[in-house]
Order: structure tokens, then C-alpha cells, then sequence
């Protein structure tokens, strides 16, 4: 049994500390995660969600991003799901390493590797349909 | 919650006190403000997160394009950041190699300054 939210926003960036909150606040109801984890929660949803936003400007669809969060006492999963163009997900860029002079010439592309690190178990969907990005959240991780 | 910003002299160092949540909504006004504070001179400039309540990768875009900005001027950024809860988020993408984090802004007052050749860098008085 697990309770589910779901909520649709308009594709605008100022939207994004609503996700974070609603996610926040339907993970705090259901007593699994531990406060840290929220906070982690918080920053790979913000990540997704936030990707998700640009992939629709990009594209210009007028069309809202859906997110989906789903609390049982075994865990906490979220889905961020959008109707952009896709992407390759094995095409990704690496990031040069910190000490580079290239580093500091790349100010994004970190998003991925923080819900990654973040998550406990994750996953990207993309096509030329739209991307689901899959966030899970284990108790007693 | 947006970000807030407030800057301060102390001296060597300019501080921008960041508060609030340092996102894509909130980035902007960062990057805007080191900006503001290069052009005008300021080549130790001091992030001061102690307010932060939340920071995710642009946030983080917008302190490694702060720590291009000043190096680019001969200058270095120093990171107030006490909470290990946005630290761990510098942490995850290795940012904590090539920034100085502190854990409270009194600290900077035991950095020195060293400007030669017209490049700075900090280190900690012995």
C-alpha cells in the first residue's frame, strides 16, 4: 500500500520550489525517510523537475510537467516525466576533472550526477516522446 | 523562498551573504551580483552560505562561473559554508577540491592574502 501525489505544473522555472516542497512535505507524511534524506529528496527532484521545465522551453510546449510521488513504508519513488524532444542518455558529456582550466569553463551539466548520487536507485526514459526521470529513495538507507 | 543577497567589506574580502534557495530561479541573481562586485574591484570576494537553505547544480554553475570571474582578475573565492547539508552537494560534484570552504566567516579573517606577480591566493596564517 503506498499513498500516491501527483501534481502537473506549467513548464516555468519559478515553479520548481513548489515541486520541491509538495515532495518534501508527501515524504515527511509517510514517517520512512530520515530528515537527511529528504534534504536529498529535495535536491534530485529540484534536478529533475528543473531538466524537465527546460527540455519544454526548449521545445516550446505548452504542455505541464507531471511528477508523481509515491510513499510506502519501503520507500519513496518519484517520477518526473516531460513531452520534450529526448536526449541520449549515453551521449552525455563528462565532466573535465576539478583541478582542470576546463572545469571552470562548464558552470552545468551536473545535474545528472546529482540525482545519481543522490538517489538510491535511478533511471532515465528519454525518446523523442518526451524523458522519465525515475528517483528512488530506500528506507533505511 | 527566493534568494537573497547582501553584500559586506571585510576587508581584504568582499562577502555576499547568499540566503534562501540558490536554484535556476535564484542562480541568476548570484551570478549578477559577482559580476557587479568584479567590475568593481573586488579580487578576494567571500560567498557567505551560512542562510542557505537549499542549492542544487545551478547554484553550483553559478559558484564555479564566481571562482572563473575572480581568477580571471588575479583573484580567489572563499566559501563560508558551515551546513553539511549544502556541502555534501559541492562534495558530490568534487567542487570541494577546488574551493575553500570554511565553516564560519570568522575564519577569513585568519587568511592572508598573498598577491604576487599579479595572481592572489589565500592560505591560513601558521
Amino acid at each position: 500500500m503506498s499513498d500516491v501525489v501527483e501534481i502537473e505544473i506549467p513548464a516555468r522555472a519559478d515553479y520548481v520550489s513548489l515541486v520541491r516542497l509538495v515532495v518534501a512535505a508527501a515524504a515527511e507524511l509517510a514517517p520512512s525517510l530520515e530528515p537527511s534524506r529528504i534534504d536529498d529528496l529535495r535536491v534530485a527532484v529540484s534536478e529533475a523537475t528543473t531538466n524537465a521545465i527546460q527540455a519544454h522551453i526548449r521545445s516550446g510546449s505548452t504542455r505541464p510537467v507531471k511528477v508523481c510521488c509515491r510513499c510506502s513504508n519501503g520507500s519513496v519513488v518519484v517520477t518526473v516525466r516531460d513531452e520534450g524532444p529526448g536526449f541520449d542518455v549515453d551521449a552525455l558529456p563528462e565532466m573535465p576533472p576539478p583541478e582542470s582550466e576546463a572545469r571552470l569553463g562548464r558552470e552545468s551539466g551536473m545535474g545528472i550526477s546529482i540525482m545519481r548520487a543522490l538517489a538510491d536507485q535511478s533511471s532515465i526514459d528519454s525518446s523523442s516522446e518526451g524523458t522519465e526521470v525515475r528517483l528512488a529513495f530506500l528506507v533505511g538507507r | 523562498m527566493s534568494v537573497t543577497i547582501r553584500r559586506s567589506e571585510q576587508p581584504p574580502w568582499t562577502v555576499l551573504s547568499v540566503g534562501g534557495e540558490l536554484d535556476v530561479v535564484g542562480a541568476p541573481d548570484m551570478r549578477q551580483a559577482v559580476v557587479t562586485a568584479v567590475a568593481e574591484g573586488s579580487r578576494l570576494l567571500a560567498l557567505d552560505l551560512s542562510e542557505l537553505d537549499f542549492v542544487d547544480s545551478f547554484g553550483l554553475g553559478a559558484v564555479v562561473g564566481a571562482l572563473k570571474r575572480v581568477r580571471q582578475r588575479g583573484g580567489e573565492l572563499a566559501l563560508v559554508c558551515p551546513s553539511s547539508r549544502i556541502r555534501r552537494v559541492f562534495e558530490i560534484c568534487d567542487l570541494d577540491r577546488i574551493l575553500a570552504l570554511h565553516d564560519s566567516i570568522d575564519t577569513l579573517s585568519e587568511l592572508s592574502a598573498v598577491v604576487s606577480d599579479g595572481a592572489a591566493s589565500t592560505r591560513r596564517r601558521p
